[in-house]
């Protein structure tokens, strides 16, 4: 029965979790950081609509949180159980980083979170900041934990085999491997971005709704602050990360570019539809010469092709667009984030067709992100860590019927909560503003600022 | 019993044997900290109203997500320090793992979608809270049979593990019982000293279970127990369980009457007797199971990962977990006495 391959099966199941999972720190790593910013803000200047911006997207936030929880601790089963020879062969380096992820990154924001979201009242005005802080760096610390293993298992260094498990040779090594700078980077810059449209989506949406208090132009403005200012920069580093991975894993490369000879002054493939039969593109357009010139900087260098990995190389379609999806809504993003920033320093207003396009791209940083995802971790098949481990190996021997069964359960639940969250986001903005009573305002922030007696 | 133990001065001997009570303690916390947490969910289903809902999930709501994360401690080191003992446990328990998740995932998502999605699904998501409690509470008792049992895959074996499901879901709701006549006050109070009453019995019985059945099982275990001089050092054990059981009985035919004149003495009594039952149950299933992480089957020691990986995170143990507990007190302290109502 080739339709029930384990191996297959896991994978999917593996990757839906995934999916399903980071979408949720994504929005999370960087909300606790503008949540942070609004509440310093606060402080600072004691204007309450910084208040009022803090205690909205504190809700999203904690929804967003509760997410990433539970779709987190099943990870942390399926490591085990769909890849059971992945911890057997590399469990020396990946299980160090795990548990240093848990032991400093997820007790401290799961703790901090309770006092954030409940503890104003209880606590001083300075220990809920401080408690917002960290749970920021918790969430920051968790990034760079498993980013740095992702990393390893992308281009693995400082480590040796001894019969056939990988033992540490350097901790630095294995931490800052040659692909985690540019990984972690990429990826706390995806977050930014993700939220700076999720801020600017919701924010247009409220202000066409007439819910057009201080507190929605601040968050309109900040979300595309934040994306206008990142979007430049990410594309610089997506393009220095993608020198990283030319150097160490070339065959993704191949992939993403739809290149599968290995010649001198490689084309730029704009569009083709790859196939893996004839190992073609199919209606080809292509700008000769350019992908030697911005992968290597020579019109005439020569680029490796699919046919240069034998049967180690990934799957080239899905690799190939993804690839050109990231970099479509990256562009999509860098247009609208200028254009409105133009409009936010000309006008101080932003006109409806804009506000519309915003709220449009509300969730545009979760596609840009998981299309990016793909490209990375499709990019790296047959591998499970580059050159040292497949994904076949580590495969675990449960009954493919199990995987289908759960696999069909988790599908349906995934569904189910993702359609329930972006709904719920959409009903609070919604609601935020028709709650909202505009003389009472001030006042019901300044009592709540007021409560900060110390309790404990 | 494992004829000798390897050298405990090497740290090939002594840091499994630290992992592993490691391990075990952040279960038995997970067990007493999220035990509360999902009774108080089991319970939810016979409150009277949406206000007495309201006041059950707020005596939860800053704590669960840390409590929580206990589990995912305890199978991380697992993960991380028994590779060999992770698959083939989570391979045999591959399903009631799974059920597990999901239920753990309702629940936790059902704190945030219960008070933000539009007030008519308010009753869809406190279902989805009270049956995803229900399903990671019997799941974990499955998983807990199938422990004991060595994952024999039989009829008797599975049957003695669904049952084992269900009186931990009654230990879960005198936990969670216990909890609410704590941090509660008035008729909801009072319904949580009934309720602890309810689940008392099933609870003694799930525990008398597992200690028959557990020596029956493996003939190592019967000699561990009922040889001499063990017997006399180890019966306090059963001795003192028995008495707590008594106690907290006691206490719920006592307190209706006190909490009629508004005298809250003794209303931590069922809780903590509570905790001390599961602090006693875990230490005779530990000591039952030791050297085993699969019984007759695969001991820490020979699951255990390379020494310097050990070492590597036993560092971090070292300094972090202390940190970890600090401030975790220090959330208990900031949210202790009575509940009142969550609002950010």
């Amino acid at each position: 029965m080739d339709s029930l391959d384990p191996v297959i099966l896991a994978r999917i199941q593996f990757a839906a979790n995934m999916t399903f999972h980071i979408l949720f720190p994504t929005i999370s790593i960087s909300m606790g950081w503008v949540l942070l910013f609004f509440k310093t803000r606060f402080g600072a200047t004691g204007k309450p609509h910084w208040m009022d911006a803090y205690q909205f997207w504190v809700k999203i936030f904690a929804l967003t949180f509760a997410l990433g929880v539970v779709s987190g601790i099943t990870m942390s089963f399926q490591f085990g159980t769909n890849w059971p020879g992945f911890m057997t062969t590399v469990g020396n380096v990946a299980g160090p980083l795990l548990a240093y992820e848990v032991l400093t990154a997820f007790f401290l924001e799961a703790t901090m979170l309770g006092i954030m979201l409940f503890g104003r009242g209880r606590v001083s005005e300075r220990v809920h900041t401080l408690a917002t802080l960290l749970v920021a760096l918790g969430t920051t610390a968790s990034a760079f934990w498993i980013l740095a293993l992702n990393s390893w298992m992308h281009t693995p260094a400082g480590f040796e085999m001894v019969r056939g498990q990988a033992h540490v040779t350097s901790w630095l090594q294995v931490i800052f491997n040659p692909s985690f700078p540019y990984r972690l980077t990429h990826m706390l810059i995806a977050s930014g971005l993700t939220v700076g449209f999720l801020l600017a989506g919701i924010s247009a949406f409220r202000w066409l709704r007439n819910d057009r208090s201080e507190d929605v132009r601040a968050s309109l403005k900040v979300g595309i602050w934040v994306a206008a200012v990142l979007i430049p920069l990410q594309i610089l580093v997506g393009d220095l990360h993608g020198l990283n991975t030319m150097e160490h894993q070339p065959a993704k490369i191949a992939a993403m570019e739809g290149i599968w000879q290995t010649q001198r002054g490689a084309p730029a493939v704009l569009f083709g539809i790859p196939d893996a039969t004839t190992r073609t593109n199919r209606y080809e357009i292509a700008i000769p010469r350019l992908a030697s010139l911005y992968l290597k900087h020579d019109l005439d260098a020569e680029i490796q092709g699919i046919d240069a990995f034998g049967d180690k190389h990934p799957p080239v379609g899905p690799v190939f667009w993804a690839f050109r999806v990231m970099v479509g809504t990256g562009l999509l993003m860098l247009a609208v984030s200028w254009c409105s920033a133009w409009f936010l320093r000309r006008n101080h207003a932003l006109p409806t067709w804009l506000l519309r396009t915003l709220i449009g791209m509300t969730f545009s940083g979760w596609l840009a992100l998981l299309a990016g995802w793909y490209v990375t971790e499709i990019g790296r098949q047959p591998w499970l860590v580059h050159g040292v481990l497949t994904a076949a190996q580590a495969a675990s021997g449960v009954v493919p019927a199990h995987i289908a069964l759960t696999l069909a359960m988790y599908l349906t639940l995934y569904a189910a909560l993702l359609v329930a969250y972006v709904k719920v986001v959409f009903f609070l903005a919604a609601k935020a503003g028709s709650q909202r009573s505009p003389a009472a305002e001030p006042a019901g922030a300044a009592v709540a600022a007021g409560l900060g007696a110390g309790h404990a | 019993m494992l004829e000798s133990l390897p050298d405990l001065t090497q740290p090939a001997g002594w840091l499994p044997l630290v992992f592993a009570v490691v391990m075990a303690l952040a279960m038995l916390a997970y067990v007493v900290l999220d035990g509360y947490d999902l009774g108080v969910g089991i319970l939810l289903r016979r409150a009277d109203d949406g206000a007495q809902k309201d006041t059950m999930i707020a005596s939860i709501g800053p704590f669960w997500d840390a409590n929580e994360t206990w589990l995912v401690l305890g199978v991380g080191v697992l993960l991380v320090a028994f590779p060999m003992a992770h698959g083939v446990i989570l391979g045999a328990l591959y399903l009631p793992v799974a059920l597990m998740l999901a239920g753990l995932t309702l629940r936790g998502v059902a704190f945030d979608f219960r008070v933000k999605a539009r007030a008519d699904h308010k009753v869809l998501w406190d279902r989805a809270f009270y049956l995803g409690s229900l399903l990671a509470g019997w799941s974990q008792g499955y998983m807990l049979g199938g422990l004991i049992t060595g994952f024999k895959d039989d009829v008797w074996n599975h049957l003695f593990s669904a049952l084992i499901g269900f009186c931990l879901l009654a230990a879960y709701c005198l936990l969670g019982a216990g909890w609410l006549i704590m941090k509660t006050e008035g008729v909801l109070q009072r319904k949580a000293v009934r309720w602890a009453q309810g689940s008392l019995w099933l609870s003694a019985l799930g525990i008398a279970a597992i200690s028959l059945v557990t020596p029956l099982i493996s003939h190592r275990i019967f000699e561990k127990w009922f040889g001499v001089p063990q017997l006399a050092m180890l019966f306090p054990i059963p001795v003192v369980t028995v008495a707590l059981f008594v106690v907290i009985a006691r206490s719920l035919r006592r307190l209706p009457v006190r909490l009629e004149q508004g005298n809250q003495y003794g209303v931590g009594v069922p809780f903590a007797g509570t905790i001390g039952i599961f602090l006693l149950s875990f230490y005779g299933l530990a000591y039952s199971l030791f050297p085993w992480l699969v019984i007759d089957r695969i001991t820490l020691w020979s699951a255990a990962s390379s020494p310097e990986a050990l070492m590597v995170i036993f560092y971090g143990v070292v300094v972090v977990l202390p940190v970890i507990i600090g401030y975790t007190v220090f959330a208990y302290r900031v949210f202790w006495g009575k509940s009142t109502s969550l609002q950010y």
